[in-house]
């Protein structure tokens, strides 16, 4: 009784954790103008809209530039970090973690508002880099942590014994260490893209219709007036998230691989 | 220091210089920027100097009259006097229209001021507007703190609440506090059979079923709130749904309402609840039950004394995690609630981007960081490790 309980409220909320998601995909084939179901006919007209309105172009060429950007600064600056943080027990090193991991706990509006503020005074608001700073700084934690994770599986000695060898500290980092936290460095990296591509307060703050990006555009669409070009731009998000989550789960399990292989040497 | 912990500082130096530089700085910045007051004395440099020897008591001399016709002359073409007026406006209602006109009057008047501005001015010839100038001469102000619990400086320089039709920021802190606690605990109350179902099926079917937690963990919150945001409308799906069949016979009004904010805030932040619960339960296991039952424990006792406690350590990561997040929301609030059901992130974009006051925008800031700081202390001492890194 209680099982068939159990197993029936978990498929609700499953249920309620999806549908959402999927009512958006008949919607944004809609042949119609009104967001309701059942939609009248099919069509792809709001692609369409999506593909050859320059607005939201723009608004998707910004949201690759800003988020390759940012995953690119945040995983070499974390994986630096991170192997420096892991490297010796140095003082102060409590510290730093806190400081570094700040962004994570700070209420995302509040990171938001400051830079803002901050950014004004130095020229960096409304301008893309100033978007990618801030991005950087928001997804590199997620790095931290990832890198942190995988270099606790990876033994100093091999890196050592690199060294001992006559290997250059860089090519010994690139040629040992590198190849084995990899996981760890994907995971973080494609964590950092999807948070900048996510993002949408820090943009709301800092940008002006120029730099928006796609998720701002959505927001700026949401509340002018709500036309259904939206659904297909979130369907095509949706899809890109997918994409995302597809590759992190294949490196999370090539990473299991990894260290499984490890534990049975 | 060895040469090992140089090379240390020396790999964590740009990422600690970046995080510094563009996120220590300028949250010290705009926690600075709740506490200052610069605006008056920029404006109205001699008036201030003038005031500073004056007791406060009944009329300034004569000198504080031409003092601030020369500060108004000089300062009006510059930023400076927009931003004082704009100031002095946010202690007393109606000061910016007294100095606005006083500006006006001062093109066709002769000194000696102090005879001729009252007769056009005559709000300048009571002591509030030179009290109010005086009080805010000093660089710092606890005004923006204040307004921020709802509290206010008489033009005498006490203490008082302010009235209540504009008292709004104590019931905001309270609303935001409580729409955070019940999402929290719906989260926990959905998550927590949901999360225990997953981890009792076989490993294949539960990666399957974790895909659908995973899926919208994903997917943006932006595009979660507009799915909602459709969903929720008067002529949307669920309208029709309820019409077509036969349950209502209006369409209900959904969103711009509490419940939307509840249901469109739950639906985001659930997977950060099933998603921690999951990982203890699945190497929490069942094998405790089994032992406790072959014991004799009645299945309830088993749950309660057994299996609850065990796996507490996930409710506890999960909750603050959904809890915190819900204190800063934002855009799911400002998307599908109405004015009533907004929390304290939407009036900190208010004063940012619409009425702007920067001052409102660093005092609320600056309590919203206590408020969640306090919460992790708090938090801290159940859940170990939260709130940093770990290493080593």
């Amino acid at each position: 009784m209680t099982r068939i309980f159990v197993t029936v409220f978990a498929w609700a909320v499953l249920f309620f954790l999806v549908a959402p998601l999927l009512v958006i995909f008949p919607l944004s084939f809609s042949s119609g103008e009104i967001l309701t179901l059942p939609v009248p006919g099919y069509s792809l007209r709001w692609y369409e809209d999506f593909f050859l309105t320059e607005r939201w172009l723009d608004a998707t060429k910004n949201s690759f530039i800003v988020g390759i950007a940012t995953m690119i600064i945040a995983t070499v600056l974390g994986t630096t970090a991170a192997y420096g943080i892991n490297l010796t027990n140095f003082r102060g090193k409590t510290v730093v973690l806190a400081l570094l991991s700040l962004p994570m706990v700070v209420p995302l509006i509040v990171t938001a508002a400051s830079m803002y503020l901050a950014f004004s005074v130095v020229g960096l608001a409304n301008s893309l880099w100033g978007l990618i700073v801030a991005h950087t700084i928001i997804a590199t934690p997620y790095v931290l942590i990832t890198v942190l994770a995988s270099l606790q599986t990876f033994d100093p000695n091999l890196m050592r014994g690199a060294l001992s060898l006559g290997a250059r500290p860089v090519t010994a980092f690139r040629e040992v260490v590198l190849p084995l936290i990899m996981p760890g460095v994907a995971a973080g990296a494609i964590f950092a893209f999807a948070t900048s591509f996510d993002e949408l307060v820090i943009a709301i703050f800092i940008t002006s219709p120029g730099e928006f990006t796609l998720p701002r555009q959505m927001f700026a669409g949401l509340r002018e007036f709500i036309s259904p070009t939206i659904t297909a731009a979130a369907v095509i998000m949706i899809l890109l998230s997918f994409i995302l989550l597809f590759i992190s789960e294949a490196v999370r399990r090539r990473g299991e691989r990894l260290t499984a292989g490890k534990v049975k040497q | 220091m060895s040469k090992k912990s140089r090379i240390s500082w020396l790999l964590i130096a740009p990422l600690l210089a970046l995080v510094v530089a563009g996120f220590i700085l300028p949250i010290g910045y705009t926690m600075v920027k709740a506490v200052k007051n610069p605006e008056v004395t920029a404006a109205l440099p001699r008036t201030v100097m003038v005031l500073d020897a004056w007791n406060g008591q009944g009329m300034p001399p004569d000198s504080a009259w031409d003092a601030l016709a020369d500060d108004i002359e000089e300062s009006r073409r510059g930023r400076e006097f927009g931003a004082m007026t704009r100031r002095l406006n946010f202690e007393m209602n109606g000061a910016r229209s007294v100095l606005m006109q006083t500006r006006r009057a001062l093109g066709s008047l002769e000194p000696p001021y102090a005879q001729s501005l009252p007769v056009t001015v005559p709000e300048l010839a009571t002591p509030e507007i030179w009290q109010l100038i005086k009080n805010n001469s000093n660089p710092f102000t606890a005004s923006f703190l204040l307004r921020a619990v709802d509290l206010q400086f008489t033009p005498d320089g006490r203490i008082e609440a302010v009235p209540p039709g504009t008292a709004i920021f104590l019931d905001l802190f309270k609303r935001t506090f409580w729409i955070s606690i019940w999402v929290t605990v719906i989260c926990v109350v959905l998550a927590y059979p949901t999360a225990y179902y997953i981890s009792s099926l076989s490993n294949r079917a539960a990666s399957y079923a974790m895909l659908l937690v995973l899926v919208p963990f994903w997917t943006s919150i932006l595009v979660r709130t507009t799915a909602w945001f459709i969903l929720l409308q008067r002529e949307g799906p669920i309208n029709a749904g309820l019409q077509a069949a036969q349950i209502t016979s209006e369409p209900l009004q959904l969103i711009f309402t509490r419940f939307a904010v509840y249901v469109a805030m739950v639906h985001v932040l659930l997977p950060f609840q099933i998603l921690p619960l999951y990982s203890v339960m699945k190497r929490q296991g069942t094998s405790m039950l089994r032992a406790a039952a072959s014991l004799g424990a009645p299945p309830w006792r088993q749950f309660l004394l057994v299996y609850l406690p065990l796996t507490m350590p996930g409710v506890a990561a999960g909750a603050v995690i959904v809890f915190m997040l819900s204190v800063g929301f934002y855009v799911t609030p400002a998307l599908v609630g109405g004015l009533q059901d907004q929390m304290i992130s939407y009036y900190i974009a208010f004063f940012t981007n619409q009425s702007i006051n920067f001052g409102m925008v660093a005092a609320l800031s600056l309590l919203l960081l206590v408020f969640t700081g306090a919460l992790i202390l708090i938090a801290r001492r159940f859940v170990p490790g939260l709130g940093s890194l770990k290493a080593g």
